[in-house]
């Protein structure tokens, strides 16, 4: 018998050995590898030299790397509200029991399924301040249409309300949230003559907020990585990485371009590590906020 | 009596208000598909008309065959193909295999194993991307399709943690049973799990397709000669060169579109399940 668990353990360790070796070299080893490069002067072809806490030093004093935190919080607080509330919107919609609810979630569903950058084309057009139809509609509206992504203050916002958009997975989530509240929650609400508000700010809101709190933390992640939409779209397209005037220069932008334009590797993999620990730190934060207002029913 | 007919009545006004909330709320969400559509159709002089046509005075459909002779497409369609059918075979072969170990099998450390996998989930993808670079660099694996497929032999952490559950929903009472009759456990894996388990392996695929089908950073960060670019980068080159050409843009942002559409169709209830179990997880 024990030999027979031996060998079973044996052949565990065989099974999951690929998965291990993966999270080795692809996960660990590049992981102590940036550590080390971080504290290293390296453009691929001269060999790495030590030069201790400069690379970090440096980025502390960094006006750019100052205008990509800049860029990337302004983006996560403007995105990340926007972006869970229409999800949520939709999935209340949708949880309405409404007849063809199947058509309706493909429909706000479909955008998620697009590459990256066809969004980002077919947005670009859409955003165009002469021809496009956003300028188009919002001029019939009697409105004068921004230059958007031209714009230094309204390429963010156009980035935003992009993402609200895309937001097919995010509205999936909410929901099956919604579909795990037990209805006597809601009958015993409306009995109690609870109106519609009230049942959705002291019923649903609460008893969805472990779901609401997962969207939250994800998001702000995602957003914090947002790369395609400024490579792609900043100043139409045309005007260069961060363009127009660095208001596109997130930072995974600005570690694309040391790295990767410059081959400054070091100083690329010093700013990986800050902004690896900064999306750490407001993931604690998240966990730390969620304390006031994510209630877990007891069962 | 009066009361209740007043409370249906203005139930339905609701129903009614809620439903043209939704197909209002669906045309904004397809006018994007719309507007491309329309744009592809047109004329180099009709893009720039204002106001707009919302349809164009005729429907050039040739604009298709044009954008698609201006550019190696078809060169890019291949290596599409190819890096997302090896993508695809590699995250089939690894990912289930792995999850079999964590979910049937018993070792010590099992559970510490499978922690540590999980938490690759959690490291942001950009933080390893100078790394991953400099160590293909050293196989000498830049501007080839090897950086783009062969981490997906090594399995995948979401892939893992998905088939792990569905193993787990099978009763260990099936692999005791096949161990008496003498099978081995390679052969039980292939013979019973795998088979057992296709509802999920079909889903990892379909979301492994997408995302590699899509990818952007990878082919941008590891291809060089155009070449070797994917439909996704061949459309961001295009897209520098012919910024102007809306209707040949349009046209091919939506043929490159078309696959991951029609995976989605196929897979939906799939993609949808598997999107809410990393909801609830």
């Amino acid at each position: 018998m024990n030999k027979l668990r031996r060998r079973e353990a044996l052949e565990g360790y065989l099974f999951i050995l690929p998965g291990l070796l993966g999270l080795l070299i692809f996960m660990v080893g590049p992981i102590i590898a940036t550590v080390a490069f971080s504290f290293a002067e390296y453009d691929l072809i001269q060999p790495p030299r030590f030069i201790g806490a400069k690379n970090f030093l440096r980025l502390f004093s960094d006006p750019l790397f100052a205008q990509s935190l800049k860029v990337t919080f302004t983006y996560v607080i403007l995105s990340v509200p926007l972006s869970t509330a229409v999800a949520l919107a939709l999935a209340l919609l949708l949880f309405q029991r409404v007849k063809g609810l199947a058509v309706f979630r493909t429909i706000f569903y479909i955008p998620s399924v697009l590459p990256s950058i066809v969004s980002a084309v077919l947005w670009i057009w859409l955003y165009n301040p002469q021809f496009g139809l956003i300028n188009y509609v919002l001029k019939l509206l009697g409105i004068q249409g921004p230059r958007w992504l031209y714009d230094p203050h309204w390429v963010l916002p156009a980035f935003a309300i992009m993402g609200a958009w895309n937001v097919g997975p995010t509205m999936i989530i909410f929901l099956a949230g919604l579909e795990n509240i037990p209805r006597v929650y809601w009958e015993a609400a409306t009995v109690d003559g609870a109106n519609a508000w009230h049942r959705f700010r002291y019923v649903t809101l609460p008893l969805l907020s472990p779901t609401t709190f997962f969207v939250v933390v994800t998001s702000t992640i995602g957003a914090i990585q947002t790369f395609v939409q400024p490579y792609v779209m900043g100043g139409g397209g045309v005007g260069g990485l961060g363009a127009p005037m660095n208001a596109t220069l997130f930072s995974v932008i600005y570690l694309y371009q040391q790295g990767f334009r410059f081959f400054n590797m070091g100083y690329a993999s010093a700013i990986s590590w800050v902004v690896t620990t900064i999306i750490i730190l407001l993931t604690l934060l998240n966990f730390a906020l969620s304390r006031y207002w994510v209630h877990y029913s007891v069962e | 009596m009066r009361s209740q007919r007043l409370l249906r009545l203005r139930r339905k006004f609701w129903r009614t208000q809620l439903y043209v909330l939704l197909i209002v709320l669906s045309a904004i969400y397809l006018v994007p598909f719309f507007w491309a559509f329309t744009t592809s159709l047109k004329d180099r002089g009709a893009i720039f008309e204002y106001p707009p046509r919302l349809f164009p005075r005729e429907f050039r459909f040739q604009n298709y065959l044009e954008a698609f002779s201006m550019y190696p497409w078809l060169t890019f369609f291949r290596n599409s193909v190819i890096i997302t059918t090896l993508s695809v075979l590699g995250t089939l072969l690894s990912s289930p295999f792995i999850a079999f170990g964590f979910a049937v099998l018993r070792f010590p450390g099992r559970r510490a194993l499978f922690f540590l996998v999980l938490l690759t989930m959690m490291i942001p993808y950009y933080t390893t991307l100078i790394p991953r670079y400099m160590l293909f660099k050293q196989l000498g694996w830049i501007d080839t399709f090897y950086p783009l497929f062969v981490p997906d032999f090594f399995g995948n952490a979401f892939f893992i943690f998905l088939l792990r559950q569905y193993f787990m929903g099978i009763p260990r009472s099936l692999f005791e049973a096949a161990k008496i009759d003498g099978a081995s456990t390679l052969r039980i894996y292939w013979n019973i799990y795998f088979p057992l388990a296709r509802p999920a392996v079909i889903t990892v695929g379909i979301l492994q397709f997408m995302t590699v089908w899509s990818d952007f950073i990878g082919p941008l960060i590891f291809l060089q000669s155009p070449e070797h670019y994917t439909l996704v980068l061949g459309l961001n080159a295009f897209r520098g060169v012919y910024f102007t050409y809306w209707h040949y843009l349009c046209a091919m942002a939506l043929v490159i579109s078309i696959p991951p559409i029609i995976f989605f169709f196929i897979g939906q209830k799939r993609i949808i399940g598997g999107i809410t179990i990393s909801g609830l997880k």
